[in-house]
């Protein structure tokens, strides 16, 4: 693998989780937030792939793509939310959708 | 070369996060950034020698998932105002600061961290032949388990999203 | 079981219990009332089924038991058990208790019968009638517990229980504000002779318990006051003033301390001011118990104690002197009062003060003598006089009384019998039992300046004549000058009411027979005729007096002369030159007028006592205290503490902005998360 260590892969794979986590509590737009989820659950997908071939284990390769499954599922159920939502109130934006207070 | 690739696509990779989060127009700008995220990733899992994942990560991440939103973003018919609220701005600040500083931290980290050794794996680590077998011999209470959560997750969308016929 | 123990005891006072029990549910529970009929059954039969049950146990005490042993106790069950100390709920008839026991069913059982005439007129309110007798026969409950108590516990526990149907009673037609505070008023004089008493109680406690011996129960104190004859208390040198300083005796001490408490109840100078204001009850309440039973608790008290009290001179000098002072003291208000019950009321105060010149020259039977004549006269008056208001109707100026000698001639002839007894006229018993208190003063040379405590009983006796007989003339002599409405309406009282009258009056004549002196019997070939000192001797131990019958007989002839002074002088004031009272009046005027106001002693406790507290109590205690510190800040500091953390603080974790939550989760995660690696 050359000059590469295992350490940088983690590294990138948490700088982009950082990103996402940063996104998800800055952006108002329900879509781009839901993006950046699945820009962190990517993030979590890199630093398990790269554990495993840091092991020898393919255990981690397996449970990269279960998290890829149940990211489609995920996707799929969240955005047919975020229609209904904005069917209802016209609006993509978090703050409309605030009422699970006291 | 390899290490030309890993620092390509990593730059890639943080590049296109960069620009899903940070963009202020579209909302289908976001999308695209996100592709080009993720087909980086895609880059990176190839270069770890999970072929099947990588692939994998093309075909539904970057070919299903994204599109997906790209639909959804082109049914809502959304305009662009991904300007972020006021309150939120100066936050936006401090986290792109932090989000620097880390980098920076990190980038040294990376480079005073010595040269760890990967082990050697054999030849069909990560192949599709290799990961099919595990999958549906080791794995296969996980693969039924999936097929599950698949369908539920079809029947839900659909539920959630169509509209009333009244 | 020996033959001392009695199973029958503790009806005595158990059935007024249950009368007050079943009638006072009733009342609580029942929307009418219960028909009167079996009301004044339940009521009146309790006292009297009471009082014959311990007829049946006296009798059975004074010819089963031999002298020295004469005593029934009923052990009901060990009410304290902590260590070496038992106190139990039991009951202890012995000669003292059975005379307060008879006194307490026989006379109260006439005042019930009294009552049922009393209050049937009374208007006032609706099941008052029904309610009147519960307090009643509570109040009796209470007293026979008081007098039947084996330890201080049980006493003390009826003590406190006549302190509070006290206080029901007086403040009976409780719509009257004037009557509540009279109850009031009652209860917190009662209140602080009550601390003397349990300090006393205390006391002796703690130093039987320091001795080895932990007890409450009288005879097991009196079989072992020794133990504590010698020890001494230290007196702290700011006490200096103090006689006896640098220590007293705790003998002394704790009979001191039980004193205050029959001050309290017994009305003796300074805590004696309730006794005038309870007036205000009903006047079956101020016969029954105000003159006849509560306010003798505190001379049965001393009596019981007496094996303290032989052992404490301090102790009895103050006693005998407190009851000397408050005699004369009262004695000097009655001449000038005018309210009917009023002069009355200081008349008990000063008999009080006799019965305690008796205890305190330790003339026990002399003062338990005294205690029982006088309840049956000043019962006997006190239902006179309230016959009298009856007749008047409810008025009580005897100012504007006269002349009801041939109007009411059942109630004339009972109430003369009564004044003759407590001016102390021979044959009546109060000629016997006074006589026998003056006696015991004059021997008492253990007693500093008994000489002059003799005196002062001689002064007051005449003085009580004298003020007895001025009664006597103007509300029942001379013209009625009530005006003519009232005058038309002038009737002898129904049956209920005259017949405890008859029967007072002629325990009034008779009731000295039992107290009959030696001397006297004597006279008439009776050996030991003075057969209540004889009986109570092994009890409350008298000394027996080496004295000359003449100088009994000179003695009983100067009170006697004395008592006919006042007769005299009241005579001429009251019926033959009925215009010198007021020119007398007129010509001391200040004097007149400071003695009719009581000496102003009741302003003077409300300025120096009264007031005082209650603005310390409205500044530092309600406002700073209660509102400012436990409300304001305990409670509603609290709540306004919660409030304002939630306000501030608490609301921001619930703002329903979903990005805030993530926020909460992705820091705990954190947090988390770096905990658990913290060891890596």
């Amino acid at each position: 693998m050359g000059d590469i260590s295992p350490f940088q892969f983690q590294v990138v794979a948490a700088l982009i989780f950082l990103i996402g986590v940063g996104g998800v509590l800055t952006r108002r737009n329900m879509i781009v937030m839901f993006m950046c989820i699945e820009l962190m659950l990517n993030a979590a997908n890199l630093s398990l792939v790269a554990f495993s071939r840091e092991i020898g284990d393919d255990q981690g390769q397996v449970f990269a793509f279960v998290v890829m499954v149940v990211a489609a599922v995920e996707v799929a159920v969240g955005l047919a939310i975020i229609i209904s939502l904005v069917r209802n109130r016209d609006t993509v934006n978090i703050e409309d959708a605030s009422q699970m207070k006291w | 070369m390899k290490t030309a690739l890993f620092w390509i696509f990593s730059v890639a990779a943080l590049g296109g996060a960069v620009g899903v989060v940070g963009n202020v127009r579209n909302p289908i700008n976001s999308a695209l950034n996100l592709v080009v995220s993720m087909l980086a990733l895609a880059g990176l899992y190839v270069l770890l020698e999970a072929q099947f994942v990588g692939l994998i990560q093309v075909m539904v991440y970057a070919g299903a998932i994204v599109v997906l939103f790209l639909f959804v973003i082109m049914l809502l018919n959304l305009r662009g105002s991904g300007a972020s609220s006021a309150e939120t701005q100066p936050l936006m600040k401090i986290a792109g600061t932090a989000l620097v500083a880390f980098s920076g931290f990190f980038l040294v980290r990376v480079l005073a961290s010595g040269r760890a050794p990967w082990p050697d794996v054999d030849p069909s680590y990560g192949t599709t032949r290799a990961f099919g077998e595990a999958l549906y011999t080791d794995y296969a209470l996980a693969v039924q388990v999936t097929g599950v959560l698949l369908l539920a997750g079809i029947l839900a969308a659909v539920v959630l999203a169509k509209k009333r016929l009244d | 079981m020996t033959e001392h123990t009695n199973a029958a005891l503790h009806w005595i006072p158990f059935l007024p219990l249950a009368a007050a029990v079943v009638s006072g549910l009733w009342l609580v529970f029942a929307p009418r009332g219960l028909p009167r009929a079996l009301v004044i059954a339940l009521a009146v039969g309790a006292p009297i089924a009471s009082f014959a049950i311990a007829v049946t146990q006296v009798f059975s005490l004074a010819t089963g038991l031999e002298a020295e042993q004469r005593f029934f106790v009923d052990n009901l069950y060990t009410w304290i058990s902590a260590g070496d100390f038992h106190a139990e709920l039991s009951f202890l008839l012995d000669p003292l208790s059975s005379v307060m026991v008879l006194v307490v069913t026989g006379v109260g059982s006439l005042i019930h019968v009294y009552s049922v005439g009393y209050m049937d007129d009374d208007h006032r309110e609706d099941k008052g009638f029904q309610r009147f007798f519960v307090y009643l026969n509570l109040f009796t409950f209470s007293m026979l517990m008081l007098v039947l108590g084996d330890n201080l516990l049980v006493m003390f526990v009826g003590w406190e229980g006549v302190g509070l149907c006290s206080y029901l009673l007086i403040g009976f037609w409780y719509l009257d504000d004037a009557n509540a505070a009279a109850g009031q008023k009652a209860f917190v004089v009662n209140r602080i002779g009550d601390f003397g008493f349990l300090l006393g109680i205390f006391l002796l406690f703690w130093s039987f318990a320091d001795a080895g011996m932990p007890t409450v129960e009288f005879r097991e104190m009196a079989a072992n006051v020794g133990l504590l004859g010698d020890r001494v208390v230290a007196l702290p040198s700011a006490l200096s003033f103090l006689p006896g300083f640098p220590s007293w005796g705790l003998l002394t001490l704790a009979c001191l301390c039980l004193f205050v408490g029959a001050c309290g109840k017994s009305a003796q100078i300074p805590l004696y001011v309730w006794l005038p204001d309870a007036m205000a009850g009903p006047t079956p309440v101020s016969a029954l118990i105000h003159a006849a039973t509560m306010v003798t608790a505190g001379v049965y008290m001393v009596c019981r104690m007496s094996f303290a009290f032989s052992l404490a001179p301090g102790a009895q000098a103050t006693v005998a002197w407190t009851g000397a002072l408050t005699a004369l003291f009262a004695a000097t208000i009655g001449l000038a009062q005018t309210d009917i019950k009023k002069v009355l009321a200081y008349s008990t105060v000063s008999q009080l003060g006799y019965m305690f010149i008796g205890a305190g020259v330790a003339g026990y039977s002399a003062a338990t003598f005294h205690l029982m004549t006088h309840a049956f006269f000043k019962a006997l008056l006190f239902l006179g006089a309230g016959s009298v208001i009856l007749g008047m109707h409810h008025e009580q100026d005897i100012l504007k009384m006269g002349g009801l000698r041939t109007r009411m001639p059942w109630t004339w002839f009972t109430f003369l019998v009564g004044v003759l007894a407590i001016a102390g006229v021979p044959p009546f018993s109060g000629f016997f039992s006074k006589d026998e208190i003056l006696l015991a003063a004059h021997e008492a040379h253990a007693v500093p300046g008994h000489e002059w405590i003799w005196l002062i009983g001689l002064v007051t006796a005449g003085l009580t004549a004298f003020y007895m007989f001025r009664l006597y003339y103007l509300v029942f002599t001379g013209e009625c000058r009530a005006d003519h409405h009232t005058r038309d309406h002038i009737h002898e009282s129904n049956g209920w009411i005259v017949t405890p009258l008859v029967a007072l009056a002629v325990l009034s004549l008779l009731g000295g027979l039992i107290g009959l002196p030696d001397a006297y019997g004597e006279l008439a070939g009776v050996p030991q005729s003075n057969s209540l000192h004889y009986f109570l001797q092994p009890v409350a131990a008298s000394p027996v007096h080496q004295i000359e019958a003449s100088t009994e007989f000179g003695l009983a002839l100067t009170t006697t002369l004395v008592g006919f002074a006042g007769i005299a002088f009241a005579t001429l004031l009251y019926l033959v030159r009925r215009d010198l009272p007021a020119k007398i009046a007129a010509g001391i005027r200040p004097l007149y007028e400071l003695v009719r106001d009581k000496y102003r002693i009741d302003e003077l406790y409300d300025a120096a006592i009264v007031q005082p507290v209650v603005r310390v109590s409205r500044i530092v205690l309600a406002r700073g205290i209660d509102q400012g510190l436990i409300d304001g800040i305990g409670v509603n500091g609290v709540a306004r503490a919660f409030r304002a953390s939630a306000d501030g603080a608490l609301k921001y974790a619930q703002t329903g902005y979903a990005q805030s939550y993530l926020f909460a989760m992705l820091l705990g995660g954190a947090f988390l998360i770096a905990w658990l690696v913290r060891g890596a």
